[in-house]
């Protein structure tokens, strides 16, 4: 308790003394058990303070202002939590919905969006007061109430998100925050359970877990519909148990080609963007959860479902081979790499630890302690589209 | 007397406490079902993707319904059978965890 009041006093002096601070290198690790984030910088990989009362932080997700002061945390148990980033303080928290999954702020950052499970839809909210400016319910064109998965930001203040139960995509409008339009996009596929946005904002991209293939939007050309690209991409015919959910955010392009988890296999795809075709498959060590590409394209990380989650493997993108195998804990759950990628930080949940390791020599370079650690999420984020 | 009619029938009524996992094992249960059950299903298990595994919503389903779920996941949908993972006795504790019947 001594040590956070110090680094909060010391964050505190530094606004107004002679150690000014800036954010760009400060970032927030979950600690989903208890309720609690761990305020970091990755400049000299140190811990500057907690950050207490978030509630269910299983699954939580950051998202950060324009500015880099504020963080916006996205709880399981459906609160929505601003954090003061130099005063490592709780400054606004709404109880928005029972179960919510993640959320988005708006390209021009005056919104927040959160995606909720119970009840379904996406709630937004101002983001400098918190207040709540439209509540659009998920209901599906089956007439029932859906949970609201893969919500990410667009350009234009859109909010793209899919509706699991109902197998839909919904464009969420908001140039004009007082007259929200909603435009669906209905029999996009069964089973949406995650989705991404590629890096330049033009394609909204659902991977369907209940049959194979991904559902894509090109938000350019939205007339043209969703199509179904990568049909071989899925379960398959022998539909093999899933024992976590992969994730599509670490979607990134290195020249002409981007990477996915393989849904069951244990495999990376390796995808090729102008023709929207798999290329190539990668065996590694389990079933994929994030494959997340290296600032820079050059190596691709790759963490697993249990039982192999005590790994992670890096992937050399021009030979698409596995360079090396490390074990950096028990349950590695999620990876970030510092904004120019020269270390990757990495949350092993059941070894209560975070190690920051050098991209290159793939060794690890530090440790910090962290009680059961998930999420981490460096500031950077802010100026990302889909994160 | 008493004692022994106990101890001969218990493990007839309740033929899941002659394969009781360890006291290590129920560790690692308990950890796997707060961690990675929690992961779809929350870790208070008000529900997430999974649904609910409230106590209250598992003391209306049987426990063969539940041990079967469990060991062999339900077709459709994302939870994925334990069984390359659990031992049936696993899958019998986690039940009685679940149902708030283990100490």
């Amino acid at each position: 308790m001594k040590t956070i009041l110090s680094a909060a006093l010391l964050l505190l002096l530094g606004a107004c003394a002679p150690t000014l601070r800036a954010t760009g290198d400060l970032g927030l690790v979950v600690e989903r058990a208890d309720g609690r984030l761990k305020m970091v910088e990755n400049t000299h990989s140190t811990t500057l303070a907690e950050i207490s009362g978030l509630g269910d932080l299983s699954h939580a997700s950051v998202v950060y202002s324009r500015d880099e002061r504020f963080a916006f945390v996205f709880g399981r148990d459906g609160g929505l939590t601003k954090i003061d980033m130099l005063q490592a303080r709780i400054v606004g928290r709404v109880m928005q919905s029972g179960n919510s999954i993640g959320g988005a702020i708006s390209q021009d950052g005056s919104l927040v969006a959160v995606a909720n499970y119970t009840p379904g839809g996406v709630k937004v909210f101002d983001s400098d007061s918190l207040e709540l400016v439209a509540d659009i319910a998920a209901i599906g064109a089956d007439g029932k109430s859906s949970k609201v998965v893969g919500l990410e930001d667009a350009p234009g203040n859109i909010f793209a998100f899919s509706l699991y139960d109902a197998g839909e995509i919904w464009l969420l409008d908001l140039k004009d925050r007082s007259s929200p339009k909603v435009r669906k996009f209905p029999h996009i596929g069964n089973q949406p359970y995650d989705a991404l946005i590629t890096e330049d904002g033009r394609y909204y991209m659902a991977g369907l877990f209940g049959e194979d293939g991904i559902a894509m939007l090109d938000l350019w050309n939205p007339d043209l519909g969703v199509r179904r690209i990568l049909d071989h991409y899925g379960r398959g015919q022998e539909a093999l148990p899933v024992y976590k959910m992969p994730h599509l955010e670490g979607w990134a392009a290195s020249g002409n080609l981007a990477f996915l988890p393989a849904i069951g296999r244990h495999e990376v795809l390796v995808v090729d963007m102008t023709s929207w075709r798999e290329v190539g498959r990668i065996a590694v060590a389990g079933q994929p959860v994030f494959a997340m590409l290296q600032p820079g394209g050059r190596r691709l990380w790759v963490n697993f479902a249990i039982p192999d989650n005590g790994k992670v493997q890096v992937i050399d993108v021009p030979s698409l081979s596995v360079l090396k195998t490390i074990e950096p804990g028990l349950a590695v759950l999620h990876l970030e790499f510092t904004p120019r990628g020269e270390r990757v930080w990495l949350s092993a949940r059941d070894s209560d630890q975070v190690t920051v390791w050098d991209t290159e020599t793939i060794t690890q370079v530090a440790a910090l302690p962290a009680s059961k650690p998930s999420g981490i999420f460096f500031t950077a984020r802010a100026h990302r589209i889909g994160l | 007397m008493k004692r022994l009619l106990l101890s001969t029938l218990l493990p007839l009524a309740f033929p899941a406490w002659a394969s009781e996992p360890s006291a290590q094992r129920q560790q690692q249960l308990s950890a796997l079902l707060d961690q990675d059950c929690g992961s779809c299903h929350g870790m208070t298990r008000k529900g997430g993707l999974g649904s609910p595994l409230t106590m209250e919503a598992m003391r209306e389903l049987g426990d063969e319904a539940l041990v079967a779920t469990i060991l062999d996941g339900r077709p459709g949908t994302p939870m994925p059978p334990w069984k390359l993972m659990l031992s049936e006795a696993d899958a019998r504790w986690l039940v009685r965890r679940l149902k708030g019947e283990t100490p």
